[in-house]
């Protein structure tokens, strides 16, 4: 290393190969991707998320609750179940090999093999494909988050501490739009002992006049204004509330299969 | 070879012109440093407070915790790391060159540019304009004066570098320079593929990972061993040993180091995380080679080294640079990475990297320059040991109970019988033990800014003074004629 040149050179190699591999290939890789075909079905997935929700992911972004909540679930694998769905001519064989066959948490040859025997004994069966992992144990979703899942999104918000719980599902969670905004006003009242912060900032609290307001937040029995005081969301909480809605990862993909 | 001899890198008397040409930029970006240093760790305080009481400042929404914890790293990263790196290296590469900085007057402009973005990158964050995208969260505005500054430093930088009296490069040459290609190169990538066109869907995931990566271990690793590797030597007064292994872990610093930072969960396509997951195994290299050359040069010398206050801070940054490259080779290895992924360890791992090794390591080299290039001593000398005693005192309240709390809460993570609730519950002590880190950082950092800004009121004095003795002297009869 004797000139600027050569410490030019070794930057460019370094830093060139990882640009190619991290940047370039990804974008090529990825940056065209279009919609893919959910599992046994013609549908098409992602379908983009809604204008309304579109803005409150602009919300979030502004807000920074990537801060605290992920939106990618993880998980460990798969295991198969074997379902019996007809019980054929020979019920009585077929229900004693159910009875006393391992159907639950298998491999892929296990389930083959169980499948089989029940099959020879005229029975006819399903295999669920099931992923598991701790995520997956705990609700979260029903399989890992995958490069499909995030295709319409700007900016994408995957997050890299659970502060807070995982919000991939959240929209299939909590679909109730009532428990989403009261659970941004107060988090409180509606998960007890959570240490997020409350976003009043996003509402209004206003007096009740001669026609209450019909978005007026509907809070748990304890909490909520004094009387005569109605809580309404700003058009900010509406959209991200919106948003969190429409965060449902629940399809299965080829890349991802489940059986619903 | 002539540095591998020499116990003091390059000039033994440096000239005085050479150290007051760097006087006044230095003291444009380390003065705007130290304010933005105070700033950050005030906002980073009020985000950890928010965990005690999350009713804490919650009606105001600039001041949310989810846009006040990316103000505060960015104001430690932008505000005070990269400048104050910027300026110690014009100083080392006017040292190394013999030669006095070239244009200096630009590297001042590029300093107040640099800020003036810093500010707006700030307040943007904190009005909601921030990009979402981690350590890029400035808006547009921000971030193209940040880069138009760090160009024009590195247009100085170079120019005093070509001007070099000795054709050999040091080690440092190689590090420093590489980290001024490095930066405009990932900087403007991120800036592109991210915030101007942006590219799509979760490939934004990709090149941010890559970014941030890039940015907070390869560039600030560069700078920041770049600069311990000038100063050990200088300080313990022997040569580094050796260039050769020197070589080898800037090699392998920025051939493997470059490819980390791919979680093993993110939802890319599999080889990402497998090849980033090999590539932090590598690191063991360059870790190896780094920490050999800082011992084996310190290893037996002077004994009064701990009264050297400079190599304490370099010292102690060196030490959190290895801890916290383990943390990082460990959270990257699949077993571990997956208890510790989306847990307090990874901020932890992030701040230890910033604050622990690479801001020390620059407390140590502006404590070491500035009072050479302004020709004033610190005004409170005293203060710089206690700085040195209370920063690290907060940097092991900040990162231990960070480090095991992310631990703790990653095993509770994965048992899916224990409530999100008790999750967060169980992390809440581990919190609060490091806002009195936080704390004490806090108040080593005011301590940090009121010797620089009383040197540079001291420095400013000296000049008025002198301002006012040319216009009071009597004009010479050749002068009143003329």
């Amino acid at each position: 290393m004797r000139n600027g040149a050569s410490i030019f050179l070794a930057v460019f190699i370094a830093l060139g190969l990882s640009w190619c591999g991290f940047v370039l290939a990804p974008t090529r890789q990825l940056g065209g991707a279009k919609q893919a075909t959910i599992l046994n079905s013609s549908d098409r997935y992602p379908l983009g998320r809604p204008g309304e929700a579109n803005l409150g992911l602009q919300v979030y972004r502004a807000n920074g609750c990537a801060a605290c909540h992920t939106e990618q679930v993880r998980q460990s694998g798969v295991t198969c179940d074997v379902v019996l769905a007809n019980a054929g001519k020979n019920p009585g064989v077929v229900s004693n090999l159910v009875s006393t066959s391992k159907l639950k948490e298998l491999t892929k040859e296990e389930a083959d093999g169980v499948s089989q025997k029940i099959a020879v004994a005229g029975g006819k069966t399903e295999i669920h494909i099931v992923a598991t992992g701790p995520d997956i144990a705990r609700g979260w979703g029903m399989r890992q988050s995958v490069a499909e899942d995030y295709l319409y999104d700007y900016p994408v918000q995957l997050g890299n501490l659970r502060a807070g719980p995982d919000l991939a599902n959240t929209g299939v969670r909590e679909p109730d739009l009532n428990w989403q905004l009261v659970h941004l006003y107060l988090p409180a009242s509606e998960v007890n002992g959570s240490m997020m912060p409350p976003f009043r900032y996003l509402f209004e609290v206003r007096k009740i006049g001669a026609a209450p307001s019909p978005d007026a937040l509907v809070f748990p029995k304890g909490f909520g204004p004094p009387a005569g005081y109605a809580v309404v969301p700003k058009p900010e909480a509406r959209a991200l509330a919106a948003y969190l809605l429409s965060l449902r990862v629940n399809v299965p993909l080829y890349s991802a299969p489940f059986t619903q | 070879m002539t540095d591998m001899q020499s116990p003091d890198p390059r000039p033994q008397t440096p000239d005085p012109k050479l150290d007051a040409s760097c006087g006044l930029p230095l003291l444009a970006l380390s003065g705007g440093a130290a304010l933005w240093l105070v700033v950050g760790s005030a906002l980073a305080m009020i985000a950890s407070i928010k965990f005690h009481a999350p009713d804490f400042l919650a009606d105001c929404p600039w001041l949310t915790y989810g846009r006040v914890q990316p103000a505060a790293d960015d104001a430690l990263l932008y505000g005070f790391c990269i400048p104050t790196a910027l300026g110690v290296m014009l100083w080392i590469f006017a040292r190394l060159s013999r030669t006095p900085l070239s244009m200096p007057l630009v590297a001042v402009a590029a300093a107040n540019v640099w800020h003036l973005g810093v500010l707006i990158g700030l307040a943007g964050i904190l009005i909601g304009d921030s990009t979402g995208f981690a350590w890029l969260e400035f808006p547009r505005g921000g971030s193209v004066l940040l880069l138009a500054a760090f160009l024009l430093i590195a247009i100085c930088a170079t120019a005093t570098f070509g001007q070099r009296k000795e054709r050999e490069l040091y080690p440092s040459h190689w590090f420093l320079l590489a980290a001024l290609l490095w930066f405009p190169w990932i900087y403007a990538t991120g800036n592109l593929f991210l915030v101007a066109w942006p590219v799509r869907g979760v490939v934004q995931a990709a090149i941010d990972y890559w970014f941030a990566n890039n940015l907070l271990f390869v560039w600030l690793g560069l700078a920041g061993v770049g600069t311990a590797f000038y100063f050990l030597p200088k300080l313990v007064r022997r040569p580094l040993q050796s260039r050769y292994l020197a070589l080898f872990a800037f090699w392998t610093l920025i051939l493997f180091g470059t490819w980390c930072g791919i979680p093993q969960g993110a939802p890319l396509p599999v080889w990402m995380p497998t090849l980033s997951a090999g590539a932090a195994a590598l690191l063991l290299l360059p870790l190896l080679a780094v920490g050999m050359v800082a011992w084996r040069t310190v290893w037996g010398s002077v004994k009064s080294k701990w009264d050297n206050r400079p190599f304490c801070f370099i010292g102690a940054g060196m030490d959190c640079f290895v801890l916290s490259t383990l943390m990082l080779i460990a959270m990257a290895c699949p077993q571990i990475g997956r208890v510790t992924e989306f847990t307090w360890f990874g901020p932890a791992q992030t701040q230890l990297q910033l604050y622990g090794f690479f801001a020390m390591t620059m407390f140590g080299a502006i404590y070491y320059i500035l009072p050479r290039v302004v020709g004033f001593d610190w005004p409170f000398p005293k203060l710089v040991r206690v700085h040195f005693w209370i920063s690290l005192l907060g940097i092991l309240l900040l990162i231990v109970p960070l480090a095991i709390g992310g631990v703790i809460q990653g095993l509770k993570w994965t048992n899916p019988g224990v409530a999100v609730v008790d999750v967060a519950k169980a992390t809440l002590p581990f919190l609060r033990v490091s806002t009195t880190g936080l704390l004490w950082i806090l108040l080593g950092n005011l301590l940090f800014a009121l010797n620089i800004f009383a040197l540079t009121l001291v420095w400013k004095l000296a000049l008025l003074r002198k301002a006012v003795a040319i216009v009071k002297t009597p004009l010479t009869t050749a002068e009143a004629k003329a």
